[in-house]
């Protein structure tokens, strides 16, 4: 099984990025994880442009979302909301209409901000967005706010973020594991 | 008393028969769809019981926009991959006249529920080449967040997209079989 980590952040030292390699160290054994790092390379969406061949930046990024199981997303709030770079990647991922390598591919979401609600709103929103693309999305939140505490400062994850992340984890893996009914 | 379902088996006619449902949009419209792909058959006994039986394939669904027409496939509304039929089954059939009144169980993403539908029996008739038809409209209404489809959006003026209830008519045209 291979789960797709994607962070919503390009900032190099991204609290995000960072939470998502410390999900990945509550993984079970056996599931691959794999950090994508292709976000910035993706261009703005024009209709313009989404024809055969894609940019190639769009190749990699289908190509990587369709490799995957599993996508477990961690986003940054900018202004309430998902960040601009990380909605436009996911726009590309559901184009063209009906073809969103998205489509039942389990996904979770995570998020974390400096601030105190950890990109609670950002997170709701992603979700809203990810259902919309037709993806299978895990109920669940993960909100870790005052990050730089932990990836500045050196203040290690609490326990309970720790649980929290194995278990929404577990819950993606589950939904991976469930087969359909029927073919 | 005479028999509710004219004795015989009875299958639905796959180009004449429809199955569409409508909920409440942005309030005051209303939004319509269809399950193009379904079958039906009615089962009248001789002891004056009967049987209902009805799937429909989600993945069939059509709508005027292919963009809701996916969405209502995806796990936010019918989840086509994991439930991929929605099924009707009813045992409790009772007519007063051309009135049916059908109680049955409707299994739509992985829930059954007791759903009544009310509606029309016409026939039988010979339309022609001595086949005997049965026509069949039935209707009902659920409440969509019991079957698990809970999906909504807030509107700018306040208020929800998408009502909860949704109606349902189905058109049987029934062959003899």
């Amino acid at each position: 099984m291979r789960i797709l980590g994607f962070s919503g952040s390009l900032r190099k030292d991204s609290h995000n990025t960072r939470l998502l390699l410390e999900a990945a160290k509550e993984l079970p054994e056996g599931v691959e994880f794999r950090l994508f790092d292709g976000l910035r390379e993706v261009p703005p969406y024009d209709e313009d442009d989404d024809r055969d061949p894609a940019p190639p930046a769009v190749t990699r990024l289908k190509d990587e979302l369709t490799a995957a199981d599993a996508v477990f997303f961690s986003t940054p709030e900018y202004n309430f909301s998902v960040p601009g770079q990380l909605k436009n990647a996911i726009d590309w991922a559901s184009r063209p209409s009906g073809q969103s390598v998205l489509k039942f591919t389990p996904v979770a979401v995570v998020g974390a901000s400096t601030g105190a609600y950890g990109a609670v709103w950002a997170q709701a929103e992603l979700r809203k967005v990810l259902g919309s693309c037709g993806a299978r999305v895990v109920e669940g939140e993960v909100a870790l706010g005052h990050a730089q505490q932990h990836f500045t400062d050196g203040q290690p994850l609490s326990e309970d973020t720790r649980t929290q992340l194995r278990e929404l984890l577990t819950a993606l893996i589950a939904e991976v594991q469930q087969k359909p009914l029927a073919a | 008393m005479s028999n509710a379902i004219p004795v015989g088996t009875w299958a639905s006619d796959k180009v004449h028969s429809t199955f569409d449902f409508s909920a409440r949009h942005l309030v005051v419209a209303t939004y319509r769809g269809s399950l193009g792909d379904i079958d039906a058959t009615l089962v009248g006994n001789t002891d004056g019981t009967a049987r209902l039986t009805a799937a429909a394939r989600v993945a069939s669904v059509q709508t005027a926009d292919e963009n809701l027409t996916g969405h209502l496939l995806s796990p936010d509304f019918f989840d086509a991959e994991r439930y991929p039929e929605v099924t009707y089954t009813a045992t409790d059939i009772t007519r007063d006249g051309d009135h049916l009144v059908v109680r049955g169980q409707l299994t739509l993403k992985g829930v059954t529920k007791d759903v009544t539908l009310h509606g029309e029996i016409v026939g039988p008739a010979v339309a022609f080449e001595e086949q005997q038809k049965l026509g069949l409209t039935l209707e009902g209404s659920i409440d969509r967040t019991e079957f698990g489809i809970t999906w909504n959006a807030n509107l700018p003026t306040g208020g929800l997209v998408l009502g909860n209830e949704v109606k349902l008519v189905a058109n049987l045209e029934l062959n003899q079989a």
